[in-house]
């Protein structure tokens, strides 16, 4: 099912998960909350708006798959919501919520252009947090 | 937390259950239930619809003779394919022994264009779409019909399982969206249950007329996935069993879809 061919890029970052939830920062790097509110736009990047709600103005059409995000840090940690954008899986194996920062050897044939890459970059997801863990 | 962790292993575990059971079949609809007014209208006005040019190129192709050939498909099936029998076109695809399985309208054309010497063309060519749209047309407002025992039993059950197996980086099955999500939002759009009744249906995002093998082909590169080839056992199954999903429905051909 999964790729086996596929090699764990050398710039991978492990992470680990305790009480459904991952505490450290990926690669212990730092988000800037300015680039992730792009990222989460861009349709090309994160996406988010293609299946979430967000309090970001200007935009033509949300989407209605995943639960609104408005106030996601009043209900969740900054651990909690590393662990829905990395790989969200281990919390509900059946979301639809593709893993932003999945192990590319688990994904089931990546499209040539995909193979062994993460969806974002380990910087993109703590972008994608820093931002998210403003919205009170 | 333990007690949170106990409710959560029974829920992951009872999950896949409970999405594949039948108390969560929707009935079928097609995917004009899901598209916008304007593009509605757009199908149900021949002269608007840009599906109808593909009809038309398949008509003329089906009364033209190539030089190799020994005659055209109008010569027996007549000028205006009056002589098809539209349940038959509405059985597809449909199961072969000889022909080693499921075989689809277009392997069908193709065999029937190849046996009176035409030139062979390959899966999707152009002309073959435009054929199979002509065809698929005749049928319109004829209920899908395909075959779901004898040997296509565990056929669609083959095809079932590729429908709910995750592909490519974004990782999602045609279930996820298509089983679990129907009529909810992805952006501008609503997502549809996935049903092969109005194909060849024009699109609107590509602006060309497409078939079931390649919308398929389409949603698992956005699924940034390595599509299957056209001519693979594993996109005839899922073919198969999307189509089988529609049973019921009426042929919409050519439809207009996003």
């Amino acid at each position: 099912m999964a790729d086996d061919t596929a090699m764990l890029p050398e710039d991978y970052c492990k992470w680990g998960v305790v009480d459904y939830a991952i505490e450290q920062p990926l690669c212990g790097l730092s988000g800037d909350a300015r680039r992730g509110k792009q990222i989460v736009s861009d349709g090309h990047l994160g996406n988010c708006l293609a299946c979430h709600q967000l309090p970001i103005q200007g935009i033509e059409a949300y989407g209605t798959i995943g639960p609104s995000l408005h106030g996601i840090a009043s209900r969740f940690t900054e651990a909690q919501i590393r662990i829905r954008i990395v790989d969200t899986r281990n919390i509900n194996p059946m979301s639809i919520m593709p893993g932003f920062y999945r192990d590319p050897r688990l994904i089931n044939r990546p499209g040539k252009p995909y193979r062994g890459k993460t969806f974002l970059t380990a910087q993109q997801v703590e972008d994608v947090i820093a931002y998210l863990v403003t919205l009170k | 937390m333990n007690l949170l962790k106990a409710c959560f292993i029974m829920l992951s575990g009872a999950l896949p259950v409970v999405a594949a059971s039948p108390l969560f079949a929707e009935e079928a609809k097609s995917g004009y239930a899901f598209i916008k007014p304007d593009t509605r209208a757009m199908q149900d006005d021949d002269f608007e619809n840009p599906g109808i040019l593909s009809v038309e190129q398949g008509l003329e192709l089906f009364n033209e003779k190539q030089d190799s050939a020994s005659k055209a498909c109008a010569d027996c099936h007549g000028a205006d394919g009056e002589k098809m029998d539209t349940k038959s076109i509405a059985r597809y695809p449909v199961y072969d022994e000889k022909l080693s399985g499921i075989v689809t309208l277009q392997n069908t054309i193709s065999n029937c264009r190849n046996n009176i010497g035409s030139k062979a063309l390959p899966t999707n060519h152009p002309e073959l779409i435009a054929l199979e749209t002509f065809v698929r047309n005749r049928a319109h407002g004829e209920t899908v019909n395909v075959q779901t025992d004898g040997p296509m039993t565990e056929l669609l059950e083959k095809g079932e399982k590729i429908y709910q197996t995750r592909y490519g980086l974004i990782d999602m099955s045609c279930s996820h969206c298509h089983s679990l999500y129907p009529g909810q939002m992805i952006r501008g759009q609503k997502i549809s249950q996935g049903q092969g009744n109005g194909f060849p249906a024009y699109r609107l995002d590509i602006g060309e007329i497409t078939n079931l093998n390649q919308r398929i082909q389409q949603c698992l590169t956005l699924m940034r996935a390595e599509p299957f080839d056209s001519d693979s056992t594993e996109i005839k199954l899922l073919q198969l069993y999307i189509m089988s999903r529609s049973n019921g429905l009426k042929i919409e051909t050519p439809a207009v879809r996003y």
